[in-house]
């Protein structure tokens, strides 16, 4: 039920009163409803399942958790962590 | 930022499975709802890198599973049809029927069409107007505004050949359902990230809650299903049970405003037969008043069905953990992949289907 | 047939009755097949059936074997190795139905030569002559034949072979799909060449030419339902030449396959299985191009399943790797080349990699045709 995809919008357009988009998937290019983002523009990043974007991806958020991720092999290495353990 | 590699970051992965491996002092059974959540697990054999005590249990998170055997009956009942062009996600046309599956039809001359998008379903209703094309409407919340959008725009641009045979199922009764039976061995459950970008996680706190049970929100790339492993961990071992969020870049609490407003207006709420589990509350959506024109269930008599399980299947005890697949008798001998018995052996994520991978021996050296 | 499981029960779980193909010739006995359910199950032909997976594998093993019954000898390979006069001929068919018949990088013109010129090359033969047989739908526009035939011509004279014989037959329009092309080929085989999935063995090394998953994106990308745009074009090409050069080493190249329908995933499970050898994979090496991951990951297929039209995987003594990858790099299509994998005693028969991550997991004989996916 969930195989959504990450794109970049590269650009919008209206056809027959919905919003579209043609997005970007690393140089493959989909036709996709942006009905239910109106608030996404050009260059922002969104999840896409089935022809439709369902959310925009927040690049801070996905940072933060990026930085998370990291710090926990730091924390360890200081707490003489994981390495010691069996 | 593309929001793919850097999710997959091994280096990452290590610290996280590091982490896990530091935390768990007792066994513990996480059940992962989402079928894409299975599917990333095996992908990625990350079910070979936990520790031994943690046990994966596989939930009903997969459309393809838990569509109930009457609705595919239908779906292959409206498919023979001659006027009809049957449309459908790929993941759906192996599923076994009471008698055969959509690829039988097909080749008995049924005509059905893979697509990609309800919207392609929509196009070819708009380029065969001789023809009623119907669109097979499975899915949880996560598919659910797509095909909502798609009758929207049916009604709205009159296109009268176009219909939906709906069969969409939601998942926090399915938790419920799951967290409630008295053989529940879930002490986590991971929620399923992508319905959660489109419903919020407004649902889960109640469950969690109730049942006793930390969830957590998680997404599907490798470090996404490793940091909600090693949150659910976290929680259980320090003897908490909260809801959290560990897929926010996409999932906001309130999910997606106006796909939920559509789908409020488009579907309503109705019970719903999971296959192999049985008849949920207010578990599903049906097409509402306004769009009833649209139902091919009502469009198309398609009468006496009589949908029959081979009795053998035991696949809804699969589908609640309550049994492995390995316990079913018929695993590996009447019901494999290429001859499944039931749907949990035919879709990709299905928990059978990958314990037929899960059973063999083997751990291949390092290649050089 | 080697490690088959035991027939269950004879009788059809269904009830159907099987019906016989000509008036006095008796009905299959289902029950003589040594094999479990799959073909009393589905009395029609399905789509998976050409899928180039296990389907097709069964289809083959348990329908068509046993009803040659003793007049069948095949082998394993992409080709049959016939000797004939103190010669050894490779001999090979194939059928091109492919749709849409023109896409990106080619059309079902090259495919049908090129497919049969690589059958030949896979069992390390010299390609000399083809033969092309039509089956036409009624209706056909003719520019459309010329414009396939002429592809035809081209491919042949780049390849270097000579189309000798042919015949054309016509079907009523709805009855095809268009064009089906069927090629069959002759090669020849210098003294000492013996290059077969069985002679596969623990300590092999798993070398693929280049780039996989190409073709099948590039076909996707235009098909009705599922299009997509991208710039991935089919990789279509004859092998012979880079095999030759590859034997020009002096290595001992023990097999070699064209992975195309099914993939990778398809050639390696068979030559597991033919040789009775497991097979490791490091998916960190296997070489996808970033469309072509990205084309998968919006449909849900896996890149492993993916055809290919113009790479082939070698299975080669580990002492013959480096020279043997060395002269496929210097050849222009082998320049991609790279070991993914190796041969191993253990698992016999089944492929498993070894994921970014470093967890495992077994890459199975798909099973039929690939399906784009939404779980």
């Amino acid at each position: 039920m969930c195989l959504a995809v990450p794109g970049r919008i590269v650009a919008t357009r209206d056809a027959d009163g919905v919003r579209m988009a043609d997005v970007d998937f690393g140089g493959i290019r989909k036709d996709v409803c942006l009905q239910f983002l109106p608030e996404v523009k050009v260059d922002d990043y969104v999840m896409v399942h089935v022809g439709f974007a369902i959310q925009r991806l927040d690049e801070r958020s996905a940072l933060d958790t990026l930085e998370r991720f990291a710090a926990l092999g730091i924390l360890d290495e200081e707490l003489g962590g994981p390495a010691d353990s069996p | 930022m593309r929001y793919l590699e850097e999710f997959a970051d091994p280096d990452l992965a290590r610290r996280l499975l590091d982490r896990i491996h530091a935390t768990v002092t007792r066994p513990w059974a996480i059940m992962e709802v989402c079928g894409g959540q299975t599917h990333a697990i095996i992908r990625h054999g990350i079910d070979q890198l936990l520790p031994d005590g943690v046990e994966l249990i596989h939930g009903p998170g997969c459309p393809v599973c838990v569509t109930p055997l009457e609705s595919i009956d239908r779906a292959l009942a409206i498919a023979g049809r001659p006027e009809v062009i049957l449309c459908s996600f790929g993941d759906m046309l192996r599923v076994p029927g009471s008698r055969e599956d959509l690829f039988g039809v097909k080749s008995r001359g049924g005509d059905v069409r893979v697509v990609y998008s309800p919207l392609d379903a929509l196009q070819l209703a708009r380029t065969n107007p001789d023809r009623q094309v119907v669109f097979f409407a499975v899915g949880f919340e996560t598919t659910a505004p797509a095909n909502a959008m798609t009758v929207h725009q049916a009604d709205r641009l009159g296109i009268g050949n176009f219909s939906l045979l709906v069969s969409h199922v939601l998942v926090p009764p399915a938790v419920a359902a799951v967290l409630s039976s008295p053989s529940c061995r879930v002490d986590a459950l991971l929620a399923a990230g992508h319905v959660c970008s489109v419903m919020g996680t407004g649902a889960y706190g109640p469950l969690a809650e109730r049942y006793g049970v930390p969830i957590v929100v998680t997404g599907f790339e490798p470090l996404d299903i490793l940091e909600g492993l090693r949150q659910a961990v976290d929680q259980l071992e320090s003897g908490r049970h909260e809801l959290v969020n560990a897929y926010p870049r996409a999932v906001p609490a309130e999910g997606n405003r106006a796909a939920r407003a559509l789908l409020r207006e488009v579907f309503e709420v109705t019970d719903r037969t999971w296959r192999g589990i049985g008849v949920i509350t207010a578990s599903g959506w049906r097409l509402s008043e306004r769009y009833r024109g649209f139902d091919a269930e009502l469009r198309f008599e398609v009468g006496g069905i009589d949908a029959v399980e081979p009795a053998a299947c035991r696949s809804g005890e699969v589908l609640q953990g309550l049994i492995k697949p390995d316990e079913c008798g018929e695993f590996g001998r009447a019901c494999t992949p290429r001859t499944p018995l039931g749907a949990t052996m035919v879709s990709s994520e299905g928990a059978c289907a990958a314990y037929h991978r899960y059973r063999r021996p083997g751990t291949p050296g390092d290649v050089r | 047939m080697r490690g088959v499981p035991p027939l269950p029960p004879a009788g059809n779980p269904r009830g159907r009755p099987v019906t016989g193909l000509v008036a006095d010739v008796p009905p299959p006995d289902a029950g003589a097949w040594t094999c479990p359910a799959p073909l009393r199950d589905s009395p029609t032909v399905v789509m998976g059936h050409g899928g180039g997976g296990a389907l097709s594998a069964e289809l083959v093993e348990h329908l068509f074997l046993p009803a040659f019954g003793e007049a069948a000898d095949a082998g394993l390979g992409d080709s049959a190795v016939v000797a004939v006069a103190g010669a050894r001929l490779a001999f090979t068919t194939d059928s091109s139905v492919v749709r849409p018949m023109w896409f990106p990088g080619g059309s079902i013109g090259e495919l049908a030569v090129n497919g049969t010129v690589n059958d030949l090359a896979m069992a390390g033969a010299t390609p000399l002559v083809l033969s092309t047989a039509f089956v036409l739908e009624e209706g056909t526009a003719l520019a459309d034949l010329g414009r396939i035939a002429e592809a035809m011509g081209v491919a042949a004279r780049s390849a270097g072979v000579r189309l000798v014989t042919g015949d054309t037959k016509v079907v009523d329009r709805g009855s095809g799909d268009g064009v089906f092309v069927t090629t069959a080929g002759i090669g020849v085989l210098a003294d000492g060449v013996d290059i077969r999935p069985e002679r596969s063995a623990p300590g092999d090394v798993v070398i693929v030419s280049g780039d996989l998953g190409v073709h099948g994106i590039a076909v996707l990308s235009c098909r009705e339902g599922l299009a997509f745009g991208t710039a991935v074009e089919s990789d279509t090409a004859p092998l012979h030449g880079l095999v030759a050069a590859m034997l020009a080493t002096g290595a001992d190249v023990h097999a070699l396959r064209d992975p195309t329908r099914g993939g990778l995933a398809a050639s390696l499970n068979e030559i597991g299985r033919a040789a009775g050898v497991g097979i490791v994979l490091d998916e960190r090496r296997i070489p996808v191009p970033g469309e072509v991951a990205d084309a998968c990951g919006l449909l849900g297929l896996d890149p492993l399943e993916v055809a290919n039209e113009g790479k082939l995987v070698a299975m080669v003594p580990d002492a013959d790797a480096d020279r043997v990858l060395e002269a496929m790099r210097r050849h222009p299509h082998g320049h991609g080349a790279t070991v993914v994998g190796t041969c191993v005693a253990d698992h016999p028969g089944m492929v498993v990699a070894r994921t970014g991550l470093g967890g495992t997991r077994v890459v199975d004989l798909p099973v039929g045709e690939q399906l784009p996916r939404i779980c």
